[in-house]
């Protein structure tokens, strides 16, 4: 059983300078689950996502209490280069954010740096990571074109598939389709559904429908703290704390 | 009713300003085609651009201002090779890795060297290091082109460092973080996106400092020498057009041949820089259209 769960965080604490973001966080991530982080406005989700692949390092002046054991190694010790972390868990940002250069060395950039040289390989990985990201057939004639020519849906599927192409144990994705009409959110939705088969995924979102449509386990916080955490479907039906229901129910303040 | 009548009497008056410095330029640029083109009476434009004998004070007098531009675009060319890296370098330096103590300390210095006097580059060039590069070199003088270029390359990394500087700050963070999130070290993200992302403002900053080096005057007056010849060496003197200029004006009878010559070598400067200027307009604007395209 304890293999199931891919990430853990023990007791984190989590601080900006001296403003504290994250109090005494204690949650678990199952393997080939989809994990929703729901919450108002600054409550710490987007802080505790990037604390999962060591994102918040490169903002001055934070520092981390607590563990965060990924495969059972806390990678905030000294000896993990966050460099391979970050190879492992892999990110999609809340606006899309393609580079300026082709479609094609958009996905292939992470893979180069991890020392995939070969053209035929590459080609390979291209175009399986852009059917994974549904989005193979709309591009495939114009791989060499900028990627910031494409539509924002079809720019966030390309990061999808950029980050996919790294091949990550666990995907964290930050409110993906926040600026997505409906129909690239659909589409991104079922995709999510698909790669759960394949990835541990861990998605940050506003929209509660979406939470409850694509979710298993769904964990609410409230000023930086885990409220509640358990099955989607008992958060969204009978949860345990009256703080969740309000929020969930559109009640909350 | 009285607010719209100010806001138009505003803008009138902005109008008005506006059209003062256009008009202003454009007789400067009028007169300095005035004074320069009657030289060409004495010789063809050919003859002028590129004639090889500059004795604008012999009988009969030779105006060929070949040499003049071969020490120009030398200097320009050998303090450019010099100034880019250095200033490039330090702009992603300041912008990317210096640690804010160094920031803080850094970006300053460097433009407190935009703002010295470049007479007193070319006094450090004359006393300090012309006798040093005659005594190293053992040469029969310091004034030489090496000289000129490292004080002109001086003068055009502020430039360069800091107007490729905003291009650096002007990356997204977005971009970044999409390469640290890939697994990308601190150097590949420099080297792979920030500045391939900056590239047009790097560039721009490469074709101003240039643009900065070639109109120079009073370092190249100083420093490089003088000889109107076509050098042989690195360490050979040389005559760039506006040392030429400013050194010979003074003598030079008012409207004399020798005085239209030198009207018309200020026109060749003048269309020179010119062009750096457009250069450096499109590649920004370029670059701009197309989202910095598939660099
Ligand atoms: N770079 C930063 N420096 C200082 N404080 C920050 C920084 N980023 C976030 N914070 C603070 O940390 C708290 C949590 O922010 P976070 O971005 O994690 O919230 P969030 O739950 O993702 O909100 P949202 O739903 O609006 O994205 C907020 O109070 C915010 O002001
Ligand atoms: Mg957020």
């Amino acid at each position: 059983m304890e293999d199931n769960r891919v990430i853990k965080t023990k007791d984190v604490n989590f601080f900006y300078g001296k403003f504290r973001a994250l109090t005494d966080i204690s949650m678990d991530f199952e393997k080939h689950r989809v994990t929703a982080l729901i919450g108002p406005s600054g409550c710490g989700k987007s802080t505790l996502l990037r604390l999962l692949n060591r994102m918040n390092d490169l903002i001055d002046g934070t520092h981390v209490e607590g563990e965060v054991l990924f495969e059972g190694k806390n990678i905030y010790a000294p000896d993990v280069d966050p460099v391979e972390v970050r190879r492992r868990i892999g990110m999609v940002f809340q606006k899309p954010n393609p580079f300026p250069k082709s479609i094609f060395d958009n996905i292939t950039y992470g893979p180069k740096l991890a020392g995939l040289g070969d053209r035929i390989e590459l080609e390979a990985l291209v175009e399986q990571s852009l059917r994974q990201a549904v989005l193979w057939d709309e591009v495939k004639d114009i791989l060499g074109q900028s990627a910031m020519m494409l539509s924002g849906g079809q720019q966030q599927r390309l990061c999808i598939a950029r980050a996919l192409a790294m091949k990550p144990d666990v995907l964290l994705m930050d409110e993906p389709t926040s600026a997505l009409d409906p129909i690239s959110t659909a589409k991104i939705e079922e995709l999510i559904q698909d790669l759960k088969k394949d990835y541990t995924i861990i998605i940050v979102t506003h929209n509660m429908q979406q939470a409850a449509r694509i979710s298993d386990m769904t964990g609410f916080f409230y000023l930086g703290k885990l409220i509640e955490y358990s099955a989607t479907e008992k958060i969204f039906t009978r949860p345990d704390i009256k703080q969740t229901e309000d929020y969930i129910t559109g009640r909350f303040g | 009713m009285t607010r719209k009548l100010k806001e138009i009497l505003i803008r009138r008056i902005f109008f008005l300003f506006a059209c003062v410095s256009i008009l202003i330029l454009g007789l400067i640029v009028t007169f300095l085609f005035r004074e320069g083109i009657p030289i060409f009476r004495v010789v063809s434009v050919k003859e002028f651009l590129l004639g090889s004998e500059w004795y604008p004070t012999f009988d009969p007098p030779a105006f060929g201002i070949w040499p003049l531009i071969v020490g120009s675009f030398i200097v320009t060319s050998f303090s450019t090779l010099i100034a880019v890296p250095l200033g490039v370098l330090s702009a992603v330096y300041i912008s990317e890795i210096a640690p804010r103590p160094v920031k803080e300390i850094a970006k300053p210095v460097i433009e407190l060297l935009a703002g010295l006097p470049s007479v007193v580059l070319g006094f450090f060039g004359m006393v300090v290091l012309a006798p040093w590069l005659q005594d190293t070199f053992d040469l029969p003088t310091g004034l030489n082109i090496v000289n000129a270029s490292l004080m002109l390359a001086l003068m055009a990394i502020p430039t360069i460092s800091s107007i490729a500087e905003d291009a650096l700050y002007a990356v997204p963070r977005e971009f970044k973080e999409a390469s640290y999130a890939l697994g990308a070290t601190k150097s590949e993200t420099i080297l792979k996106v920030i500045v391939p992302s900056a590239l047009s403002g790097i560039s721009t900053a490469v074709i101003l400092g240039m643009a900065r080096a070639i109109g120079e005057t009073m370092v190249v007056l100083m420093v490089a020498g003088g000889a109107a010849a076509i050098p042989e060496s690195l360490f050979d003197s040389v005559r760039p057009m506006p040392a030429s200029i400013a050194a010979e004006m003074g003598e030079a009878p008012f409207r004399s041949d020798h005085y239209h010559a030198l009207f018309a070598t200020g026109i060749v400067l003048f269309l020179l820089t010119l062009a750096f200027n457009l250069i450096a307009d499109y590649v920004s604007h370029k670059f701009r259209e197309t989202g910095s395209g598939t660099l």
